[in-house]
């Protein structure tokens, strides 16, 4: 294999680790934050005790999403050194102001959340909690800003030329408010609280089923599934205005997203499958016009097609297409389960519904894989570029990094990421199974 | 001497990895000593002890690579590409010790604490030893390119005065992190860490006379700033100061004051390394004409201002969450039902 393809396996191997933690804590936090609000405003010691059951799962994720996170940090030095010294000035400013104003944050107050509940009262505990959910999102911005510009970049210009070219920024907050970070941001954050609030909704319908716990896991629930209902309607929100500006700013994305090949009015799939020779989508259901009709309000609108761009512009369209199909049937999967249970919740049956809630145990799912689809869309439909249009994927790589380097990095990496999700998995199942009681430490013997 | 932007951005990552030497650097420690305890509780109470602000700690590496990357992006690509495999066994070992500390107690078996103890501890060693033998390759010089690429392969970073760097760091932080957990203990496992004091200093003292002798010898260039601006001894005047007043203050059982010596070897040392580097970033060696400066290697001028802003705004910030951290967090270690 090359070392390009190794270095991009690399890379989405450890990045898409990487990402079931994150939008965990970071939907998480905005739970913990309602819990503990609700526990401040009725002493009501039934919000505590969610609160600190909650707290132990969060913890749980956070510790592995700082551990996997630092070698997002140092990767882009280790195996896209060009890339590194092209947007220096602008990529790592976004880490850097990640790390000052979000981390510390985080960090700083999870250890109050974590181990601060005797050594501080309960209004500074809220506090503590507010401001890691803060940092938490404050981190999927800066973040999220660093991965727009390379989308779609804004507020710089080019210095030097060949090896030495690098973007240098001219306009900070250009590149801050870059055309696609702010849409962007708002589908990622949406996207990070459903897998929080799916998560809650699964553990509480399982306890239901298991009948224990009951009173915990039905306001447990309450509070996922309000959580869960707004972010999942919101998607479409956020969703429609990502997909609008793609057409606008990358369209070789949206047409490889839609299999859209000829420039003309643009036909939207319910599923498909590209094929490149014939120029079109086999299978599945067309309706034509609808692409138009969803980007200019009007079917008869002309939509870019990958006509217009040279074969080796283009991205690899079957698998932009399939990831960029299965987010979206997803997403509407968990908008209709969200409200059925809104529905459900309305008529008293929310909490008796035997299937809906053998649904929801499997419905945490839905957002991971909703997530980590949405990212491969986006990523793999940049391509060939690192930068859009500015800086190849393959110019960028690391001179000094050979073939044998890399696989022997990916192969302790996925011995490594498969042992840390099999322990996480075996200490999540642990934790949900001993339930909200809490944790006694009845282990204390002489070792040696 | 005038001072520039790209002086104080070098200042200013270099006081982010001091502030991680400082703070992870303990916590390194207190992983280094762990095995040396033996019962349940004893371990339980070591790994509490930075319970609550390991990982803070770490944020401060992550910020230093961060802001090098904004400031200075061809040391960042020079140095993590070049050092490719250090870097990822860095990384796992960073991984495998931050996973034992929030797995460890999760379960009650014998074997499940014992695997953890063991990850724990070997990974903080072995962090402690590749973070020296990357500071001992940044002093000794590697070998780069015109282009400040690395020309240099896996194993000619591990020569000997890289491995006696690492074996230093190791020695400093075992040090630091005993200082630190006589200070958050009590009783017979206080008792037992203060004996355990003097033992690191002379090993540390040890490591750090030969690495010095080593550095005049055959690192000369790490001297030049010295020999120009003879008032900078001072600086090496007070780290042996600092070390010395640390068996003083156990001494006295003023545990903090101990910390603080400590604290301020470790800032001494830091900015000797610093001030032996200015103005280089990585030396090349040979063909000192290719080293990276902090002129050729950083960002635009106007990144730098912009990146001064923000840590001007920011800086005031960490240290307030970071001084009520640990001022919330002081005193000694006690086990109760949230601890690890």
């Amino acid at each position: 294999m090359d070392l390009l393809i190794l270095s991009r396996i690399q890379f989405a191997f450890t990045v898409a680790f990487h990402y079931i933690y994150p939008p965990l804590t970071i939907g998480l936090g905005v739970i913990l934050v309602m819990m503990e609000a609700l526990y401040l405003a009725t002493k009501n010691s039934l919000y505590q005790q969610m609160a600190k059951f909650w707290t132990r799962i969060f913890a749980l994720t956070f510790a592995i999403g700082v551990a996997t996170g630092i070698v997002m940090e140092f990767e882009f030095g280790t195996n896209w050194a060009t890339y590194s010294r092209y947007v220096g000035d602008i990529f790592g400013s976004a880490l850097a102001a990640e790390g000052i104003f979000a981390f510390f944050l985080e960090s700083g107050f999870l250890a109050i959340l974590l181990f601060g509940w005797d050594k501080v009262g309960p209004r500074m505990h809220f506090f503590s909690t507010l401001m890691v959910a803060l940092g938490a999102h404050f981190s999927a911005v800066w973040i999220v800003v660093a991965n727009s510009w390379q989308q779609t970049p804004a507020g710089f210009h080019i210095v030097g030329e060949g090896v030495n070219a690098r973007a240098e920024v001219t306009d900070f907050w250009m590149m801050v408010f870059n055309p696609s970070s702010m849409d962007r941001l708002a589908h990622t954050l949406m996207g990070a609280w459903q897998a929080g609030a799916f998560l809650v909704l699964s553990v509480s319908a399982y306890y239901l089923l298991k009948r224990k716990y009951v009173d915990f896991a039905k306001t447990s629930m309450k509070i996922g599934l309000i959580v869960a209902v707004i972010a999942s309607v919101l998607q479409l929100v956020t969703g429609h205005s990502s997909a609008v500006g793609v057409s606008k700013n990358q369209p070789a994305k949206l047409a490889a997203m839609e299999g859209h090949f000829t420039t003309g009015p643009g036909a939207l799939h319910l599923f498909g499958a590209v094929n490149e020779k014939k120029q079109k989508v086999d299978g599945g259901i067309q309706l034509p016009g609808m692409l138009s009709y969803f980007i200019y309000a009007d079917a008869t609108k002309p939509v870019m097609g990958l006509d217009q761009f040279p074969k080796n512009d283009r991205p690899p369209l079957n698998f932009t297409y399939q990831m960029f199909h299965g987010m979206v049937l997803i997403g509407l999967v968990l908008i209709g389960l969200s409200l059925l249970g809104v529905l459900f919740w309305w008529r008293g049956m929310l909490f008796t519904n035997s299937w809906l809630l053998h649904i929801f145990v499997w419905s945490v799912l839905g957002p991971q894989f909703a997530n980590q689809l949405g990212w491969f869309a986006a990523e793999v439909g940049r391509q060939p570029w690192i930068v859009y249009g500015l800086l190849r994927t393959s110019d960028a790589l690391s001179k000094t990094v050979t073939t044998n380097m890399v696989l022997a990095s990916l192969i302790m990496f996925s011995i490594i990421y498969f042992l840390l999700f099999a322990v996480f998995v075996f200490l999540l199942d642990q934790k949900i199974k001993h339930g909200p009681a809490e944790e006694e430490h009845e282990f204390s013997r002489h070792y040696a | 001497m005038h001072i520039d932007l790209n002086m104080i951005w070098f200042g200013l990552v270099g006081i982010l990895f001091t502030g991680y030497a400082i703070l992870d650097g303990f916590d390194l420690g207190v992983g280094a000593l762990h095995l040396l305890t033996k019962t349940d509780d004893e371990r339980r109470i070591m790994l509490n002890s930075i319970g609550p602000v390991w990982d803070g700690n770490e944020v401060w590496l992550v910020t230093g690579g961060g802001a090098l990357f904004a400031a200075f992006p061809s040391v960042y690509a020079t140095v993590f590409s070049g050092f490719y495999l250090a870097i990822f066994l860095l990384l796992f070992a960073l991984i495998f010790r931050a996973v034992a500390i929030e797995f460890r107690s999760k379960q009650p078996m014998k074997w499940w604490r014992t695997m953890w103890d063991i990850s724990f501890s070997v990974g903080s060693i072995f962090s402690s030893f590749l973070i020296g033998v990357v500071l001992g390759n940044v002093a000794w010089g590697i070998p780069l390119t015109a282009d400040h690429e690395y020309a240099g392969n896996f194993l000619s970073l591990l020569h000997p005065y890289a491995l006696l760097i690492g074996l230093t760091t190791v020695a400093l932080f075992m040090m630091h992190g005993a200082i630190y957990a006589v200070m958050k203990t009590e009783g017979a496992l206080h008792d037992k860490i203060s004996s355990w004091v003097n033992n690191a200093i002379i090993f540390f003292i040890i490591c750090y006379a030969t690495a010095t002798m080593a550095t005049l010898l055959y690192v000369p260039h790490m001297t030049v700033y010295f020999k120009q601006h003879p008032v900078l001894f001072t600086l090496a005047f007070v780290n042996m100061l600092a070390i010395a007043n640390i068996p003083r203050e156990i001494q006295k059982g003023r545990d903090f004051f101990a910390f603080l010596s400590s604290c301020a070897a470790v800032i001494t040392l830091m900015a000797i390394f610093g001030i032996g580097v200015f103005p280089n970033m990585v030396v090349s060696n040979p063909n000192p004409e290719y080293s990276l400066t902090i002129y050729n290697s950083a960002s635009s001028a106007k990144t730098l201002k912009i990146m001064l802003n923000i840590a001007l705004m920011g800086i005031p910030l960490v240290l307030a969450y970071t001084v009520s951290i640990y001022w919330i967090f002081r005193g000694k270690v006690k086990l109760d039902k949230m601890s690890y």
